[in-house]
């Protein structure tokens, strides 16, 4: 289920569907019709659906006169467009007006398959989506199966014959009206879900949407109930993979202010759970007529109850009309105006946030809610200035704007900082994750900050500092600039990224000390002496640094020569007991719980000792309890929100020279993937060997196999924490992430568990405690590219093809081969009795090169990714190159 | 047979020409000039009319290339920025288009058949004086003055008169309404499925003002996603901006656009009187920079750029890497003037 993820198309720009607007266009007064495209945009609709389908209309006039006019409303025309007809000369002649690449709604193969792909050719050539209904030459698909079946056959054709990505295909697979008293109508609901989840599953990239208010076709007239069947039918076809549906926002309501009976008799039908369902809803429907989401707007009676309620009631709905009075009939009650805040409108949106993180409110609805919520603290900070003023507390010290930059999903760490700053009075402008350099140059500007602060966790994100830093010298920017995040360090912020700008680059290493270097960059006394004292550590650095970067290593070839021996002679590798590919859905988080290793939670909120001594730590015991408890309660929580998944492949693989080949099959004929390994380059001591990862992998002519895994805590990870942050509710947030880190974590521990014990079964003795797990006293390593084995990010890559991780598990990777959800944890199996973890260190420009042909990529292109393994300084290298070009 | 531009662009940056405009303007051909002896007694004015110096001066045309070629440029686009119907019914010479067109390309050809390394020939067609998003009546916003069939219709011809001349690429241009250029493309996959081999394509935008938007009002990022279908060799942004105010739009391209980048600016913005003062060195530094940071594949110039600017743009992308195209997973990804990408999280509020 990804309910943050849901798109919604607005429906009211549909004469078919809106009486009201198809009246303005009868009528031609297309100026209405453009106000009525106007709110839905307004009202969060992310595409909007055109259609001008009445017969007494020249249609194909309609939609080029509504579409033009709409090309000169900037705030209309900033949303594509979903151009929607069943006559193809209609849709031809939308497609003409668009600038923007639009989504077609729709094409089928009701004529068969030559008109089919002649419409989507043409489609094709004007670039845009298109929707395919789950339509043949036999009729519309009433059955899963059917429909399932008229997709697949449209997707081949698509994808093979008309040129089209997977990903601009969108699948409907019909949403038809239940409770029509007809008996075989009773399924519709269900197989309109069963279908989905078959397109998710087996159509890559493919997307499903639908019409939603044809569902409840039959209870025209009773809102209460029509809005209760959207409600519940997105609630189950959203969890099955539905990615987007035309929507009424008016017309939905929160699923769990659906009467208890109602809802139940609404799931009987759509479920199709019992035969009665049908006579049993329309027995108590009329008992709901006037109790719907327009009534408890308009009806007063929720008005009558006490304020507090009053301000619930006003964010689950999204009312903004009275927020205003009832926040100032708060205030006056209470001590301070940040009461009001921290109290009744909190609660609030903790409601909010739970019904959304279950699923039951849908994403327009908590937009709402959040406008609400603005509303109310618009109208208390005038007050919070005051109250400021007059307890002699001026305003905030200073303002820092925090990103984490481009590329980059992580944030634990800035968020942890910018909390921090918060309490001490700062103010924090946070930017989020994955800001790209202008939004930081731009808003740095714009709200006037004192200090950028940039975080990272990846490799890649260090260039992206580096390129902040050059932006903001070219930009004439002369603010402080903070560097922090796993990657980042002392030495490369003085070598690399303090000589791109001039203004002060501090390396911050973790939250306590923010506040201490902040306070002092903003004292006009304090700061001269402090940036002088940095550029003066740097200048050291730099001095030591580049002695050190040439540091001696031995050619690659010296360094191949003593290689570690695996003894493939004498040494069978085991077979795995399930090749392939295994998809693991829905794990529960109780199962891996148990595999969590807590000494890394307690470092991320910077408490340092080992699990569980640190709980009896003299100093900070007492913290440590509390936040472990506080830990074991949120893990309770996150049981029911989060979805863990892991994907696990096992490949028959030989080494080839520092290569490891992975077969398309046990022929061992066709290679499916090559991963590029890099060899330790320094001088060893007698009889260590100068290892590569390819070395546990036996050589071709020996049968031998190489796992891979990625496992995630989910995208909820992200849901979940966004969610407290938007509240305001930071320790939560941070808890969430934290979490969802160490279950990735400890889910890797576990499958690995399950791969050496069954799957690939190589240990099925094995009996070990967490303790032992954590410390790797089983046989075999499981090295993850971008850490010291094997210090390429991009084998992530191929690692990820191999896996299909985007469509088994949900895992992404950004430009700079960062995992989303960032709760993720992926890597490489190796079952070698003599496998052990290293780090190959510094290597020279010999390996570079050939590392850089091995992978088909510049020799530039291989430094970037290793620039932290370089034991060389790869400018020097470029300038000579230019010298002698 | 031609070296293999694709293998090429994965070695080094390529260089493309600079602005064929400023040097006929250079010259300062007068109405005589421009008529030749074929339309001395054409009845409107054809002064301006460049295109129309490839039928009447080829020599000065040819000559122009190769200018541009001695200076380092491995691609040089056509004299046929308004060689299309559409264009030339300002001059009222719709009729001979594809006499245009082809005597065009053939002034291209000559200067390269005149040099022994490979250098290839890009088909320009520029974004016509008209365009298909904006009502030319404030009163009336729905009108069009033009409409994307006709724009089509003349592509179309412009295209296949291109191709038949021997053109090694295509190079949509100085694209200010992403419809009028979609237009474009949409006649060149006609001809592609009647049957015509159509060369690569490169698009190329232009970015009007400090904005950051597209005349029409579109992102860059959102003027790529309604062009990717068509596959380009590149996409890039010229005109209107020089390459300081460039640079930021052509990094989001950059970050986004899973093929080549090409960007050539103008040689700065213009002086009070329309000319342009950056000089050569000065449009290379920031050129160079682009190539350092890995931003670029294809550069060159527009507006006000000569010869001497093109000779130091490729001395200061000489040996440096070019930009690697990254391959994205496929993605749904939508525009209106901004792009929408499914299954991204958008911040509530």
């Amino acid at each position: 289920m990804n309910v943050a993820t849901f798109i919604n198309i607005g429906e009211r720009t549909n004469v078919t569907g809106s009486a009201k607007f198809k009246k303005l266009i009868m009528e031609g007064d297309y100026a209405a019709g453009l106000e009525v495209a106007r709110s839905q945009v307004e009202n969060g609709a992310q595409i909007i659906d055109v259609n001008m389908d009445e017969g007494l209309l020249e249609s194909e006039q309609a939609m080029t006169t509504f579409l033009n006019l709409i090309a000169s409303e900037p705030d209309i025309s900033r949303v594509p467009v979903m151009i929607d007809s069943s006559k193809w000369s209609v849709i031809e002649a939308g497609l003409k007006c668009t600038q923007g690449k639009s989504v077609v709604n729709s094409i089928s193969l009701k004529e068969g398959e030559e008109p089919f792909l002649e419409q989507a050719r043409i489609i094709r050539r004007y670039g845009a989506a298109v929707v395919v209904m789950a339509f043949d030459e036999d009729g519309q698909a009433e059955t899963a199966g059917h429909k399932f079946r008229i997709c697949e056959r449209s997707y081949r054709l698509l994808t093979e014959k008309a040129g089209f990505s997977p990903a601009d295909i969108i699948f409907d697979p019909n949403i038809f009206a239940v409770a029509t008293g007809i008996e075989e109508h009773n399924n519709y609901a269900v197989a309109f879900i069963e279908a989905t989840k078959m397109i998710k599953e087996r159509l890559p990239y493919a997307h499903v949407s639908g019409g939603l208010s044809n569902i409840s076709f039959s209870f025209r007239g009773n809102n209460p109930v029509r809005e209760a069947m959207h409600s519940v039918f997105l609630y189950h076809a959203i969890r099955a993979g539905l990615d987007m549906a035309i929507v009424n926002a008016g017309q939905i309501t929160v699923y769990d202010d659906i009467p208890e009976e109602l809802r139940e008799h609404v799931e009987d039908v759509l479920l199709n759970r019992r035969d009665d369902a049908t006579e049993r809803l329309l027995a108590i429907a009329d008992n709901y007529r006037g109790s719907g989401e327009a009534q408890k707007k308009a009806d007063p009676k929720w008005r009558e109850a006490p304020v507090e309620e009053r301000l619930r009631h006003a964010l689950v709905h999204g009312i903004t009309e009275f927020v205003v009075d009832d926040t100032e009939e708060c205030r006056q009650r209470a001590e301070k105006p940040l009461d009001v805040i921290e109290g009744p409108l909190m609660e609030g949106m903790n409601v909010v946030g739970d019904l959304f993180g279950a699923g039951k409110m849908f994403l327009p609805q908590v937009v709402k809610s959040a406008r609400v919520m603005k509303a109310a603290v618009a109208h208390l900070i005038p007050f919070m200035e005051e109250e400021k003023k007059r307890s002699g507390d001026t305003s905030a010290k200073g303002r820092i704007l925090m990103a984490t930059v481009k590329g980059d999903v992580h944030d634990i760490g800035k968020n942890i900082v910018g909390v921090v700053l918060q309490c001490n009075n700062y103010d924090v402008v946070d930017l989020g994750v994955m800001v790209p350099t202008e939004d930081i140059l731009e808003k740095a500007r714009e709200e006037k900050v004192d200090i950028i602060g940039l975080s990272g966790l990846i490799t890649p994100s260090l260039d992206r500092m580096v390129d902040v830093a050059s932006e903001m010298k070219r930009a004439g920017f002369d603010l402080p600039l903070l560097i922090g995040g796993a990657t980042t360090s002392k030495k490369h912020t003085a070598l690399k990224i303090a000589p791109e700008y001039d203004h002060g680059v501090l390396h911050v290493d973790d939250a306590s000390k923010a506040v201490g270097v902040v306070s002092r960059l903003l004292s006009r006394t304090a700061r001269p002496d402090l940036l002088a004292e940095v550029a003066a550590d740097q200048e050291k650095m730099r001095g030591s640094g580049s002695k050190e970067k040439a540091r001696p290593v031995i050619s690659i070839a010296q360094a191949r020569a003593n290689k570690f021996d695996g003894g493939f002679d004498s040494y069978s590798p085991p077979k795995p007991n399930v090749a392939g590919l295994q998809v693991f859905d829905n794990i529960p988080v109780d199962d891996i719980a148990p595999f969590i290793d807590w000494t890394p939670f307690f470092q991320t909120w910077e408490m340092s000792g080992g699990f569980p001594a640190i709980l009896d730590d003299p100093d900070k015991g007492p913290a440590a309890r509390d936040l472990y408890d506080n830990a074991q309660a949120m893990l309770k929580r996150v049981g029911n929100w989060f979805h863990p998944k892991a994907v696990i492949g096992l490949w028959p693989a030989n080494s080839e020279g520092d290569d490891i080949t992975v077969w398309a099959s046990e022929a061992r004929d066709r290679p499916q993937a090559r991963f590029s390994m890099l060899r330790q380059q320094g001088r060893k001591s007698r009889d260590r060997p100068n290892l590569c990862l390819s070395d546990f992998i036996a050589p071709i002519g020996a049968p031998d196999w190489l796992g891979g895994f990625a496992v995630t805590a989910g995208p909820e990870v992200h849901e979940i924490a966004n969610r407290f942050k938007e509240e305001g509710n930071d320790y939560d947030s941070i808890m969430v992430q934290a979490l969802g880190d160490r279950l990735a974590e400890a889910l890797a521990e576990a499958m690995h568990a399950r791969v050496r014990k069954e799957l690939w079964g190589y240990a099925p003795e094995e009996t070990m405690s967490n303790n032992e797990l954590i410390s790797e006293s089983y046989r075999g390593i499981r090295p993850a590219p971008g850490y010291p084995a094997c210090p390429d990010h991009t084998g992530k890559r191929v690692l990820f093809d191999l896996l299909q991780a985007p469509k088994h598990v949900g895992i992404e990777l950004t430009e700079s081969c960062a995992m989303w959800p960032a709760a993720s944890v992926s890597g490489l199996y190796f079952a070698h009795p003599g496998s052990s973890y290293f780090g190959v260190g510094r290597i020279g420009e010999d390996q570079v090169e050939d590392y850089a042909r091995r992978r088909g990529v510049t020799v530039t292109e291989a430094e970037t990714w290793l620039s932290p393994s370089l034991a060389y300084d790869a400018g020097a290298r470029a300038a000579e190159l230019k010298k002698t070009a | 047979m031609h070296a293999n531009i694709e293998a090429m662009a994965g070695e080094r940056i390529l260089i493309l020409d600079g602005a064929m405009g400023t040097m006929i303007q250079e010259r300062k051909p007068d109405e005589a000039t421009y008529r030749g002896d074929r339309f001395r007694d054409h009845p409107t004015d054809l002064a301006g009319n460049n295109e129309l110096l490839s039928l009447t001066q080829p020599e000065m045309i040819t000559d122009i290339h190769r200018a541009f070629i001695e200076a380092g440029a491995d691609i040089i686009c056509t004299n046929t920025f308004s060689a299309s119907r559409i264009s030339q019914a300002d001059y009222d010479l719709q009729e001979i288009c594809v006499e245009l067109n082809l005597a065009s390309t053939e002034c291209a050809r000559k200067a390269v058949e005149s040099v022994d390394r490979p250098v290839w020939i890009a088909g320009a067609i520029g974004p016509t004086n008209q365009t298909a998003s904006i009502s030319p009546d404030v009163n009336d916003p729905g009108m069009r003055k033009v409409t994307f069939d006709d724009l089509a219709l003349a592509y179309g011809e412009a295209a296949k008169a291109l191709i038949e001349g021997g053109v090694d690429l295509i190079l949509i241009e100085t694209i200010f309404d992403t419809l009028n250029a979609k237009a474009a493309v949409y006649a060149l996959e006609t001809l592609r499925d009647e049957g015509v081999a159509v060369p690569p394509l490169m698009i190329s935008g232009t970015i009007t003002d400090r904005s950051g938007r597209t005349l029409t009002g579109q992102t860059p990022e959102a003027f790529w996603i309604s062009l990717s279908h068509a596959k380009p060799f590149s996409v890039g942004l010229n005109c209107a901006l020089g390459a300081a105010e460039m640079r930021p739009h052509i990094r989001a391209l950059s970050d986004i656009a899973d093929t080549r980048i090409c960007a050539y600016p103008n040689a700065g913005l213009p002086n009070e009187m329309g000319g342009y003062d950056e000089r050569p060195e000065e449009t290379a530094a920031y050129l160079g920079a682009w190539a350092d940071a890995g931003l670029v594949n294809i550069v060159g110039g527009c507006c006000g750029t000569t010869p001497d600017h093109i000779r130091a743009i490729a001395e200061a992308v000489r040996g440096k890497a070019p930009r690697n195209v990254p391959r994205f997973h496929p993605r749904l990804r939508l525009s209106g003037l901004e792009m929408f990408e499914a299954d991204r999280e958008e911040a509530a509020a």
